[in-house]
């Protein structure tokens, strides 16, 4: 199996789902770091069969409202001195600030660099946000 | 952002209570607009028109002017030194200085609320593309007010087109925070309300809803109908139009079918969905909601002014 070692201090970002990694990658800008950041694909997992990986070095100031929106299964390890020192479990977030478009034509938000695209969550069994501009609902797809 | 300047941007942004208020001022200014006549002395309110409405202007105009203040805007976002390009937010940080509240009308939906984060004086809401219309709800409430003594207890039909009608989406969501209300919807099936919305009225309120595409099922059971207009363009479906059309058209023959105290409210313009000869029927009370409008619109800019207590 290939290896990778653990990191010092940083994030790792665990039980993505397969083909998840590298969406989250991108959405959170991974490429243009200037720290080391590690992204395994296919690793396998007893619990999902494949899975996976990130680990971020030096840096835990990740969008987490972005993860939980993406796959709200992953889990977040905090790590310090190359131990865990927190374990986070996602949610799908109930705000949303400016990491979709509004699906409406007619909103504010599609004209108006201003205005940045916030969403409530929806309460309806569904991943649907209602636009706090013109109240559309909109269903988060990646 | 001012999070402590009070706006009229969705109906929601004022309580039950404090639209109460609002009513109850108009009322009072309709039975003595003399004593109201110098509240406003030494404001500005800025219409900023970003589409033409000469109604609704003219109402804002008159009412501000009725209450001794001045008016400094622009009604048509083309001719105004408003170019497009400029961000929103942008144009308000400037006209918020040289007006005392703006009221915005805008094609584009949420455009006031986005005025609003941005402005350090209140902004109302006067039509928001297919959105809201916050102004005409108060409107038709204060003319249900005066003529019906009372906001609750009242079987409502709605008939047009439910789909893009941003007066009719203000009505449904201020009225369903009255007690025991009652809504029948007419329209044809491609513009019934939008699912969000009823959605949303169903899973927040106690109200009753229900949908209906021919205007003679329900008119008989209705306190109140209130007509919108309907365009043969926003029908998909020719065969349904020709089938529906003289549904939408009230007529005194149709009104024999009604309760003898209906109100029939209409946000106006008409075009042709309210036949003439309704005009004398003593139910017919558009005109008269219109004449409403511009005091309901004193009473909401000298709450918003904070002036109200000064008269
Ligand atoms: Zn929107």
């Amino acid at each position: 199996m290939l290896k990778v070692t653990g990191i010092q201090k940083g994030i790792v970002i665990d039980h993505i789902a397969k083909g998840n990694g590298i969406k989250i990658f991108e959405k959170l800008n991974l490429a243009k770091v200037n720290y080391p950041v590690v992204l395994l694909i296919n690793v396998s997992s007893q619990k999902l069969g494949q899975k996976d990986i990130i680990k971020i070095q030096d840096n835990v100031d990740i969008d987490f409202t972005m993860l939980g929106l993406i796959d709200p299964k992953a889990t977040v390890n905090i790590i310090e001195d190359e131990k865990i020192v927190s374990k986070m479990s996602l949610e799908i977030p109930k705000e949303v600030t400016g990491l979709f478009q509004c699906k409406n034509p007619r909103c504010v938000t599609s004209v108006d660099d201003y205005a940045v695209p916030k969403f409530t969550r929806v309460e309806n069994g569904k991943i649907q946000y209602r636009c706090n501009y013109c109240e559309e609902l909109t269903e988060y797809k990646l | 952002m001012n999070q402590t300047v009070k706006h009229l941007v969705d109906p929601n942004d004022f309580t039950v209570e404090e639209i109460n208020q609002v009513i109850d001022l108009g009322l009072k200014i309709h039975s003595n607009p003399a004593q109201y006549a110098r509240l406003c002395e030494g404001k500005i309110l800025g219409p900023l028109f970003y589409e033409p409405s000469t109604r609704t202007r003219l109402s804002f105009e008159s009412a501000m002017l009725r209450l001794g203040g001045q008016v400094l805007g622009f009604s048509d976002a083309n001719t105004s030194a408003v170019k497009k390009g400029e961000s929103l937010a942008d144009t308000v940080r400037v006209l918020d200085d040289y007006c005392d509240a703006l009221v915005m009308r805008h094609p584009m939906e949420g455009a006031p609320k986005l005025a609003s984060e941005y402005s350090t004086v209140p902004v109302i809401n006067g039509g928001d593309g297919g959105h809201q219309h916050p102004t005409q709800t108060l409107t038709d409430l204060i003319s249900i007010k005066y003529y019906k003594g009372h906001i609750s207890n009242l079987k409502i039909a709605i008939c047009g087109d439910l789909l893009f009608g941003r007066t009719v989406h203000s009505l449904l969501k201020t009225l369903s925070r009255f007690e025991n209300i009652t809504f029948y919807l007419i329209s044809p099936p491609e513009l019934k309300i939008p699912k969000h919305l009823k959605d949303y009225l169903l899973d927040t309120y106690d109200v009753s809803i229900s949908e209906f595409t021919d205007l003679e099922d329900c008119i008989e059971e209705a306190d109140i109908l209130y007509m919108t207009r309907i365009q043969k363009e926003r029908f998909l479906n020719e065969e349904e139009y020709m089938r529906l059309k003289d549904s939408y058209i009230l007529t005194r023959d149709k009104l024999s079918e009604a309760k003898s105290d209906l109100m029939v409210l209409h946000p106006l313009p008409r075009v042709n969905e309210i036949h003439y000869d309704v005009d004398r029927d003593p139910r017919a009370k558009y005109f008269e909601q219109a004449a409403f409008g511009v005091y309901v619109r004193m009473a909401l800019i000298s709450i918003l002014l904070e002036v109200a207590d000064h008269a």
